[in-house]
């Protein structure tokens, strides 16, 4: 027994692994609130978090080497499952999930580790600053499965694969000139790309900016929303006492929208106790990177943060009003889907760059 | 030179890494700044938006559209039901709020408490201290309702039938909205709606019947009473249904059943409306509309009589000798057997000279029997022969022609196509081949075939009026679009059309002697006041088609008695009314189903002395 946690202990970094432990069970907490007190909804999430954080220590153990050489297989997978999906998925509106009978899950799932281990494999190969070259192939890498996503419909995962790919591209030091002609193209083609999305998206952007147009349509999601957040006041309603979720005003409550729960019940004190919980995760996981020892590290660790800040950031946007609705998950806290794994496994790799290093160092 | 790239790159990457983290730091900041705003500065507005969100929107629920008989009788109508809720947040003083309650409108206090005591939700939301009060009890608590806060009234729309039992299988029932129901409505306007169609007409005519719901917002007091409402979008009721089921007749027929199991269906011959469709036993629909006990819907599910059955739609018997006029019918316009050629009846017939003998129900013979005879006194012998010359693929075509094996379209769900064996059916169902002798017993109604009470009906009202096919329905025309859809009577079945109309007369002369013959087999079945009345009686053995366990089932009965049947119409020329009963395991069709259907039609007359004096000159 002893020998097996010095084994777990080698590998898994103990403040990292800390914080995330502090925000699942605060997830558990106002999850078993938000639907509606289900112990069913509860121990499903929690078997979710088994099979995470057994992903995360399983990739833990694999050294940063190894990601490497397995990047690729599991970037072709990935891509040729996305394929399978396109064509014979099964989902709600959407063709995202593959079932296998007990088990379903999303492919695009996959692609958020497999783009940042193989663009980052792809800067590193050379020496920095990427070759012009190289940024072809990475965007070529970043394209393919980015548009099979967005097909599915999952917009909100299409933007977020992407840019964890560009965060490398970016953190591998390409020249700022290029970034700039890129932003400035970005700005022309915004108002064309209105034309492209599709009606409902069109809809949630409008919604963002009035709000008020259509309270019982499209507005109402982020109306309840604000009001839940904002009643929650200093100290919230109590937990289990949120008459947003409780009374059903707020849509998606276990999901999309669980922030807006917690607000509502732990008030503006409880909210800035879960952020300080998700900086101990990025700080500690930072230090990790500044640590790290070779480019290739640097850069997937990079994109891993990134992704993960990115969720938090986005998902609180959408649910305080400031960024339009769009379907992505509060990471480690809503409920259902493969995120949770893929986060957890995610922080696996951070472990591996933080505990394979001495072993690194003296090959 | 490899270490100090690798130095640059670190050196380039952490620049970079160090513009993220202060990226981050300015969004964290931005997100703080935005839940300050919402939580602390605006959080008196938004508490107040919340409050008042409890109370916001309330869906107006549309009355459902009523349902009458053809006398313009109320046979499906609303009702509303009251309930007392209480909010127990809102109770000052709980004990006290129910004592006084107790007191004021006569009610059991220690059943109010000990509903309250079982109350696990939570103390915001309404609680429902009593349901389904009386009108009185309503009025006292509305009249008194300031003492209580907190304490509120709702009203349900509910349905009630004021027939019972005697409408149950022609309207169905409503009940409450079940889980797999709600796949296939539209939630948004079903959202306070309570109760669904679930069978019979109630259910064919959901779409109708519900109408559109509407909303209102409204503000109310801390109370949880309507103070005003902000705005308003009104309900659309549902489409009143008038039927074509006559409510006195089928009152009628449940009458004349007395008791007996089995069904009566009339049909006017010259439009297809369904006059009468009796189940008997039946059961009460009100039962269900407030949410029928475990123990009540297990009682009904496994009653012995098949309460819940519907036999004149679903009940699939032999039709016996009721299908020998159309049998000769079919024989005469084909030239298998010409009408004043006879046959000898020595009381059985043999396929060969050595083979089994068949049985005509006179045991000693009819004698001499020619095509006229043989419907009038129902010989067995001479439907052996000429089914024996017909084949089996001669009588399936005769029987077809009069709807007989398909599914008749009446508008209610669940029918029953009843079956017009053949060669065919059998081997590609049965996997075997055609023997003769099943030939035989087709002739007189009996082995495979099979057919519901409404099917007889429109076969017999087919007869009636001389191939002139009007698919039998339920609903009386109605402007209203949607009912012209759900109205079969746009597409009726092709006529039947023959060679030689004489073969008309020949076959309904028959019937009528069949009632007015002396040797008819309905001879003591006469109407009143002299309307000649044609018809054909059905005693169907229930024992011999027992291989045909598969497709029995639903009525394999308990004793393996006959069942009794008979088919008419009336007045003879230009018939008004098409009737077919069927009594199961009643007998002989002569004496109990024919007498039923003389009650029934004696009893439809009386009402209609146009009829009585203009047609039957």
């Amino acid at each position: 027994m002893i020998n097996i946690l010095s084994i777990l202990n080698r590998r898994v970094d103990l403040p990292l692994a800390g914080g995330l432990f502090v925000v699942c069970v605060l997830g558990l907490v106002v999850l078993f609130s938000a639907s509606g007190e289900s112990t069913g909804i509860l121990i499903s999430q929690a078997i979710r978090i088994g099979i995470g954080i057994f992903v995360m220590i399983s990739i833990a153990h694999l050294s940063p080497s190894t990601l490497l050489r397995i990047g690729p297989i599991l970037y072709i997978a990935g891509v040729l499952l996305l394929i399978v999906v396109a064509i014979w998925g099964d989902g709600q509106g959407a063709r995202r999930w593959i079932d296998l009978g007990y088990i379903r899950f999303q492919p695009s799932e996959i692609m958020k580790l497999a783009i940042p281990i193989v663009v980052a494999a792809i800067v590193s190969n050379r020496s920095l600053p990427p070759s012009a070259r190289s940024l072809f192939v990475c965007v070529l890498v970043i394209i393919v499965p980015v548009i099979l996503i967005y097909l599915q419909p999952d917009l909100g995962t299409a933007i977020l694969v992407t840019l964890s790919g560009l965060m490398i591209i970016f953190l591998g030091g390409i020249s700022w000139r290029i970034i700039r002609y890129f932003s400035f193209l970005l700005c022309c083609f915004a108002p064309i790309a209105w034309y492209f999305i599709r009606d409902y998206q069109k809809q949630r952007i409008l919604t963002l900016i009035f709000p008020d147009r259509d309270p019982l349509g499209a507005g109402y999601h982020i109306i309840q929303s604000k009001i839940a957040i904002g009643s929650g006041g200093k100290f919230g309603k109590g937990w289990l006492n949120g008459t947003q979720s409780h009374l059903e005003f707020l849509p998606e409550r276990a999901t999309d929208f669980i922030f807006a729960v917690y607000c509502e019940e732990f008030g503006f004190i409880g909210v800035l106790v879960l952020l300080m919980a998700y900086a101990l995760i990025v700080i500690r996981s930072i230090g990790i990177l500044y640590d790290a020892q070779d480019t290739f590290c640097r850069l997937l660790g990079g994109a891993i943060i990134f992704t993960f800040v990115s969720y938090i950031f986005v998902n609180i946007g959408m649910v305080v009003g400031l960024l339009p609705v769009v379907g992505v998950p509060l990471p480690l806290i809503s409920y259902g889907g493969t995120s949770m794994v893929t986060i957890l496994g995610s922080f696996g790799i951070l472990m591996s760059i933080q505990t394979h290093k001495k072993f690194y160092a003296n090959v | 030179m490899e270490l100090k790239n690798s130095n640059f790159e670190r050196r380039v990457l952490l620049t970079r890494l160090n513009l993220v983290c202060a990226i981050f730091a300015l969004v964290m900041v931005v997100l703080v700044g935005r839940l300050f705003y919402l939580q602390i500065k605006n959080n008196e507005h938004f508490s107040t938006k919340s409050l008042e969100n409890r109370i916001k929107i309330e869906p107006l629920v549309p009355a459902r559209g009523l349902i009458f008989g053809r006398n313009g009788k109320l046979l499906a109508g609303n009702t509303t039901s009251f309930s007392l809720v209480a909010i127990p947040e809102k109770i000052a003083d709980m004990e006290a709020s129910i004592s006084s309650l107790g007191q004021k409108l006569g009610l059991d206090t220690i059943e109010l408490k000990r509903s309250l005591v079982h109350f696990t939700g939570k103390s915001f939301e309404k609680h429902v201290l009593k349901s389904s009060l009386t009108e009185k009890e309503a009025a006292i608590f509305a009249a008194n309702r300031f003492h209580f806060p907190g304490i509120s009234l709702i009203s349900n729309s509910s349905r009630y039938y004021p027939f019972g039992s005697e409408m149950a299988h022609v309207l169905g029932y409503v009940g409450r909205i079940q889980s797999k129901e709600l796949k296939r409505i539209d939630a948004a306007n079903y959202r306070g709606t309570r109760l669904i169609g679930k069978t019979g007409v109630e259910g064919s005519l959901e779409s109708l019947l519900h109408g559109t719901s509407g909303y209102q917002r409204v503000e109310v007091n801390a109370e949880g009473r309507v103070i005003r409402t902000v705005e308003r979008w009104p309900s659309i009721p549902g489409e009143n249904v008038h039927l074509t089921i006559d409510s006195d007749l089928q009152h009628e027929a449940f009458k004349a059943l007395n008791g007996k199991v089995g069904s009566v269906v009339a049909i006017d011959p010259n439009n297809g409306e369904v006059l009468v469709a009796t189940s008997n036993p039946s059961f009460d629909p009100n039962l269900f509309v407030n949410g029928i006990s475990q123990r009540q819907y297990n009682a009904l599910i496994h009653s012995k009589d098949r309460r819940l059955f519907n036999r004149f739609l679903q009940g699939q018997y032999p039709p016996g000798s009721t299908i020998k006029p159309i049998i000769a019918l079919g024989a005469l316009e084909a030239g298998i057997k010409r009408h004043d050629v006879s046959v000898f009846c020595p009381g059985f017939f043999r396929l060969t000279e050595a083979g089994r003998p068949y049985r005509c129900w006179a045991e000693k013979g009819h004698g001499n029997v020619k095509m006229a005879d043989s419907i009038v006194r129902s010989c067995d012998v001479y439907y052996y022969s000429l089914a024996q010359k017909f084949g089996i693929q001669g009588l399936h075509d005769s029987l077809t022609l009069f709807g007989l094996g398909e599914k008749t379209g009446v508008n209610l769900p669940g029918e029953k196509a009843g079956l017009v064996p053949s060669a065919n059916w059998k081997k590609e169902t049965l996997g075997k081949s055609w023997y003769k002798g099943e030939t035989l017993i087709s002739g007189i109604g009996q082995g495979f075939m099979l057919a519901t009470p409404m099917q007889l009906a429109h076969a017999v009202s087919i007869l009636a009026s001389k191939g002139n096919v009007k698919k039998p329905h339920l609903f009386r025309e109605s402007k209203h679009n949607l009912l012209a859809e759900v109205n079969p009577r746009q597409s009726n079945g092709t006529n039947v059309v023959l060679k030689n109309q004489n073969n008309w007369d020949l076959v309904r002369e028959a019937m009528v002697q069949v009632v007015h013959g002396k040797s008819g087999t309905a001879r003591s079945s006469k109407l009143a006041n002299g309307i000649i009345f044609a018809g054909k009686t059905g005693t169907a053995q229930v024992s011999s088609v027992d291989h045909n366990l598969e497709l029995q089932l639903d009525q394999i009965p308990v004793h393996l008695r006959d069942h009794s049947l008979f088919i008419g119409y009336a007045p003879a020329e230009n018939p008004a009314i098409a009737i077919a009963v069927v009594i199961e395991n009643g007998g002989s069709g002569s004496r109990v189903a024919a007498p039923i259907a003389k009650k029934v039609v004696d009893t439809f007359f009386v009402g209609q002395p146009d009829i009585l004096t203009s047609r039957n000159k």
